[in-house]
């Protein structure tokens, strides 16, 4: 299982989840994406990027202002 | 084992014979039901009329195409009549009349040059805007047209307002397509999003 980082740091709507759903392309199932970002939408954003591409959001923490989400990659 | 009479199992025979006729009658017509469906269900799409030429609409319509197609739709945009402004790369004038040039003075060269729909001010407000949005580092709208045509979004130019307002297809982007209202619909029909801004 691969582990890939994603830095969103300083980019706003809609760039995260624009760039997100380029980077899983490259993934195979069951690895993840660890994603860093401070867009305030993100969390809103990544949850229902996430259930609507059938992906599962593992974790998300947010501190000082970063948020930090991690991806798993569910289907092709 | 006993012996079965002849009769019932002929009897037998011709009931099971009748009911797989009557079972492969219905999937047959079933099938025939689904087929003649499948052209009518709506598929992933967003489609978006940009009709409106203001910086801060057209931001909008490129923030939704790119978000879907992101979100796993396929998107298209339909540019038509002061949204075209958002797909012109540059103004020429040679070859036009009279008119067409005055148009071409007076409409925005592109998606860097066109007002905001509030708070516009003589061009005053966009250059706020945009001083804003770089600070804040939000895409501009010439970076958020880069990003949509990056990510596939289908763009068409209506021919008809293009004559209208007096824009050539040389002044716009490569990789637009051209056409009228059918091809909006052709794709609005199918789509579980659409929008007009």
């Amino acid at each position: 299982m691969a582990v890939v980082e994603l830095d969103c740091k300083g980019l706003n709507c809609p760039m995260p989840i624009v760039k997100i759903s380029r980077a899983i392309k490259a993934l195979q199932i069951g690895d993840r994406l660890h994603v860093l970002a401070s867009d305030p939408s993100f969390k809103a954003d990544v949850e229902a990027w996430a259930k609507r591409l059938g992906h599962t959001l593992v974790e998300f923490t947010e501190t000082s202002g970063i948020q930090s989400a991690t991806l798993e990659k569910k289907v092709g | 084992m006993a012996e079965v009479d002849p009769a019932v199992a002929r009897l037998v025979e011709e009931l099971v014979t009748a009911r797989t006729a009557s079972l492969s009658a219905e999937v047959a017509r079933l099938s025939g039901e689904v087929e003649a469906l499948r052209p009518r269900t709506v598929a992933d799409r967003a489609t978006i009329i940009v009709f409106s030429g203001d910086m801060d609409k057209l931001m909008s319509a490129f923030i939704i195409a790119s978000g879907a197609v992101a979100m796993g739709l396929e998107a298209s945009m339909y540019f038509t009549f002061w949204g075209l402004a958002a797909v012109k790369k540059t103004t020429l004038y040679s070859g036009k009349s009279i008119v067409e040039k005055m148009l071409s003075l007076m409409l925005p060269g592109g998606p860097d040059d066109v007002p905001s729909s509030n708070m516009n001010m003589l061009g005053m407000g966009p250059v706020m805007f945009k001083s804003v949005m770089k600070k804040h580092n939000v895409e501009t709208l010439p970076d958020l047209v880069k990003v949509s045509q990056e990510l596939g979004v289908r763009m068409i130019a209506c021919q008809m307002s293009m004559g209208v307002m007096g824009i050539g297809r040389d002044e716009l982007i490569d990789g637009l397509e051209f056409g009228g209202v059918a091809t909006y619909l052709g794709d609005a029909t199918d789509s579980k999003v659409t929008l007009y801004i």
